[in-house]
């Protein structure tokens, strides 16, 4: 639940979400569930010569287990509060 | 007194490397250092000030490559995680 709580405080944040398949995505992060799927607004691929796919993609969402990583700004999280978090095991 | 007798579960050693340095081994050839801010039982983490190193791996060749790239702040999803320990 912890990551579930994290990324609904992400909700209106630019975040640049890797997938498995090496697809990088840049986008408004509109909503996320416990799954961690993730939905997202305006988004640009960050390597649209290798992955054309997406070009024409305004608003996807992406399923969590296909996801990487998800690459954030470091001003848009509270590292005590994540810390602290963890510590309790908010699990 | 080693670090496993106060460690009752192995999720308890990551507990013990929040705030820390952390060396993660991931799927893929990749491998991540950066500072632990967050973890849960699934291995997903959240590290900052990471550097990520991909291996490239040349079939008919020895020598492999490896290319380096740094995040201030990165969510790691756990299904990607094969081990984590100090740096």
């Amino acid at each position: 639940m912890l990551f579930f709580s994290f990324f609904k405080t992400l909700v209106d944040q630019e975040v640049t979400v890797e997938l498995k398949n090496d697809i990088s995505i840049t986008g408004t992060l509109k909503s996320v569930d416990q799954f961690l799927n993730l939905k997202l607004d305006n988004i640009t691929c960050n390597n649209d010569t290798k992955y054309p796919h997406l070009i024409a993609v305004r608003n996807l969402f992406i399923r969590g287990s296909t996801v990487r990583y998800v690459h954030l700004k470091k001003e848009s999280v509270d590292t005590n509060l994540l810390q602290d978090a963890a510590r309790r095991g908010m699990l | 007194m080693s670090e496993s007798d106060y460690s009752a579960e192995p999720l308890d050693l990551i507990k013990l490397n929040l705030d820390e340095q952390v060396y993660i081994k991931l799927r893929g050839a990749r491998e991540m250092v950066g500072k632990l801010q967050a973890y849960d039982s699934h291995c997903n983490m959240v590290l900052s000030d990471a550097t990520e190193t991909i291996f490239e791996v040349k079939d008919n060749e020895a020598n492999t490559r490896s290319v380096s790239k740094k995040s201030e702040m990165i969510f790691v999803r756990g299904d990607s995680v094969i081990l984590v320990t100090n740096p």
